[in-house]
């Protein structure tokens, strides 16, 4: 490292900068033209569930994704606008997240776990082989984003269906115990711009309609209402169930009537 | 083999419903005995439903084991000082723990159970908000949920003046996003508060500070979705099953390499061994090698451990903890470093990055397993990695680091020699370039 010569006092200040004239900006329009007035209304929806607003950030943004596929830049000030907060404090935490994107996505995002329980059983080959096929790594999309038939691919840590390994989700629906055959033709399916029905969890949608989802609305309530209803228990779920019932096993009965509670404790 | 009072191997009492057809539905809850209890609680004190809920010694089943009755009791009330301001119930519902799958089924298949917990809950420790944050990526439990909340509105059970008793109760189900961090209390809280999720430095506690600064109880699904039972049941019920100090039932997430993997309840300090009969035995017959007793965060067990009470003291005793009762079985197929560096792939992946210890520590440990599994290993590596561990463990504002060691400290206590045969240029997975080139160089010969 070499020191400058001299004193700081002393030494000659830099030129001054040339002169230059800065063109006027016109200003950014306060919400993107994007944003709807069905998402803003949505906006405050979400705003008034919370008793302070700041609480709705995560489903914001959520629902900016729902909007456009990912978190755009146009998305983040939507958010801050919404709250009163900085750009900046909107991006410090839609990077914080893994869900939240930050390139477009495609029609659907398969998610494989490659956590260590899943990945013995067979999720480093299941990823490795719909890389291959696909032409994508992680986080990369194959197709034009948004069309149908396009696919984000990712590697997620534990999808928390360990029982069912190795998982996969699509568009966070589960296809539990997947093979890399079953998992080859569910992303073929899905980039021939079909929806195979997951293992537990509703029809397939897409991935904006999900998000939207997760934001706290649906578009449909018969569909809404079917999706709660769709499958959800696999045999692994109910297997203690099942050995509890064919053995007579059972949890001590409950008493007829509920004992009384205890009696008030003594202020100390 | 069982004591005459002794209650049955298995005892479905949080999973008694699962299989009942149309199990997410208030119409099933209520036929089948759902919020019942709810209508005894509210005729109750709130501070006898604390008291009954320490009586019946109910400990935290997201893995610290904490018991439930005291942390409800350390929030402050009153009508003056911190006891004046509004109180918060949150429900970390942000299931994550690699090996974890019991909250998510319960969610699915049996809602209401939360939702009542939650308002008999509420009503203990004077809450008027109750948010229920579920790990975005578990959308099937968050629609179901939602449904059930919207359910249990309709029917009186949550809004205003609950059952005519004048308790008021709102509650939101929050996706959260995707980090494994917001399973940690305080980070999630930060995460609720529309913020990255980042563990904050306690004291002050959640008890005291929660919330928006305000009181808060942090409980785990199948803590709360016990409450309604502990009611129905008393302190004495719960306590016929279990141990003194760990009692009542307990989901247990069977998985990997066995016949038959799944959900089994039982009374707490079931054995592996037990486990292990009721899944089929392990898968092919291949032997058992080690096994998490909670959660990759949880020390190792080898075959020595198949005795060990699974309950807090039981797996505390043997050197490891309780966790979230994620029983993770890997047999001898698999090899211990390798599965060590993909855990610890993961809390690399999932560190929140404001500790230096773990942001950093769990980076070098990463570069150093990759390396060791690809056969490139040094003489030295085993034990930087313990000095790293040591350099991380217990010095992060949360457990997320702690977690991080307990895989490399009980991989390399059980099973040292694997990870210094690595050090002679033995992959523990043959890469397909290697694999390559051991084919052409077998042609060649």
């Amino acid at each position: 490292m070499t020191l400058p010569e001299g004193t700081p006092e002393k030494r000659p200040g830099p030129a001054a900068p040339a002169e230059r004239t800065w063109e006027a900006q016109p200003p950014p329009s306060p919400v993107s033209p994007v944003f709807d007035e069905v998402t803003r209304q949505r906006a405050k929806e979400v705003i008034a569930r919370y008793p302070v607003a700041r609480s709705a950030l995560l489903p914001l943004l959520h629902l900016v994704q729902a909007r456009e596929g990912y978190v755009s830049q146009a998305g983040i000030r939507f958010c801050a606008e919404a709250l009163e907060l900085t750009t900046a404090e909107v991006s410090a935490v839609a990077t914080f997240y893994t869900m939240y994107k930050r390139t477009p996505c495609g029609e659907h995002l398969v998610s494989v776990c490659t956590n260590t329980l899943c990945a013995a059983l067979g999720g480093d080959d299941i990823y490795a082989r719909l890389s291959e096929r696909l032409g994508i790594g992680h986080e990369e999309t194959v197709g034009e984003p948004g069309t149908t038939g396009s696919l984000t691919l990712e590697h997620a840590e534990c999808l928390a269906a360990c029982d069912l390994a190795p998982v996969i989700q699509v568009n966070y629906e589960y296809y539990d115990n997947q093979t890399t055959e079953s998992a080859l033709e569910l992303v073929d399916a899905l980039r021939r711009g079909e929806k195979p029905h997951p293992t537990r969890g509703a029809p397939l949608t897409d991935l904006r309609t999900v998000e939207l989802e997760l934001a706290g609305f649906t578009e449909d309530p018969v569909v809404a209402a079917a999706a709660v209803a769709a499958g959800s228990a696999s045999p692994e779920t109910l297997r203690g169930n099942g050995i509890a019932a064919e053995r007579g096993w059972a949890a001590p009965a409950l008493p007829a009537e509920p004992p009384a509670l205890p009696p008030l404790p003594e202020k100390p | 083999m069982t004591a005459p009072d002794a209650p049955d191997v298995l005892t479905p009492v949080l999973t008694s419903r699962w299989a009942e057809e149309r199990s997410w539905t208030l119409e099933t809850y209520e036929r089948t005995g759902g919020y019942t209890a709810l209508r005894t609680a509210l005729a109750g004190h709130p501070d006898q439903l604390i008291q009954l809920c320490k009586d019946s010694g109910l400990r935290g089943r997201g893995g610290a084991g904490f018991p439930t009755g005291m942390k409800w009791s350390f929030i402050p009330q009153g009508s003056s000082g911190p006891g004046a301001k509004p109180k918060y119930l949150v429900i970390n519902a942000d299931e994550g723990e690699p090996g974890t799958c019991k909250d998510i089924p319960t969610m699915m298949a049996d809602p209401h159970s939360l939702i009542e917990g939650c308002v008999i809950t509420s009503y203990a420790i004077r809450a008027k908000f109750c948010a229920i944050y579920v790990r975005g990526e578990a959308l099937h439990p968050i629609r179901r949920l939602r449904a059930a909340v919207a359910e249990a509105y309709a029917a009186g059970y949550l809004g205003t003046d609950i059952l005519g008793t004048g308790f008021d109760l709102d509650i939101v189900v929050h996706a959260g996003a995707g980090a494994y961090i917001c399973g940690e209390e305080t980070a999630l809280l930060d995460s609720l508060e529309g913020r990255r999720g980042q563990p904050r430095l306690k004291p002050p506690f959640p008890a005291t500070a929660g919330l928006y600064a305000s009181p808060t109880v942090v409980n785990n699904v199948e803590t709360i979705a016990s409450v309604p039972y502990i009611v129905a049941g008393g302190a004495e019920w719960f306590r016929s099953m279990g141990s003194e100090k760990s009692p009542g039932p307990k989901i247990y997430s069977v998985s990997g390499h066995v016949e038959r993997p799944g959900q089994y309840e039982a009374p707490m300090g079931i054995t592996l061994r037990t486990l292990l009969e009721l899944a089929g035995g392990m898968k092919d017959g291949i032997p058992l090698k080690f096994w998490t007793p909670g959660g990759s965060s949880t020390p190792m067990f080898t075959a020595e451990h198949l005795d060990i009470p699974l309950d807090f003291e039981g797996a505390a005793g043997a050197g490891s903890m309780l966790g979230t009762t994620a029983v993770q079985v890997f047999n001898e197929t698999v090899s211990v470093p390798w599965a060590v560096m993909k855990w610890t792939e993961f809390y690399k992946h999932e560190s929140c990055g404001k500790c230096t210890p773990c942001r950093e520590g769990t980076y070098w440990l990463v570069q150093i397993l990759e390396r060791m599994v690809h056969g490139e290993g040094t003489e030295s590596d085993v034990e930087t990695m313990l000095d790293i561990c040591d350099n991380i463990l217990g010095r992060s504002f949360c457990a997320l680091g702690d977690g991080a060691t307990s895989p490399i400290t009980s991989g390399i206590k059980y099973f040292r020699q694997e990870f210094l045969d690595l050090i002679a240029e033995q992959p523990a997975v043959a890469r397909p370039e290697q694999l390559a080139d051991v084919e052409l160089s077998g042609a060649s010969a």
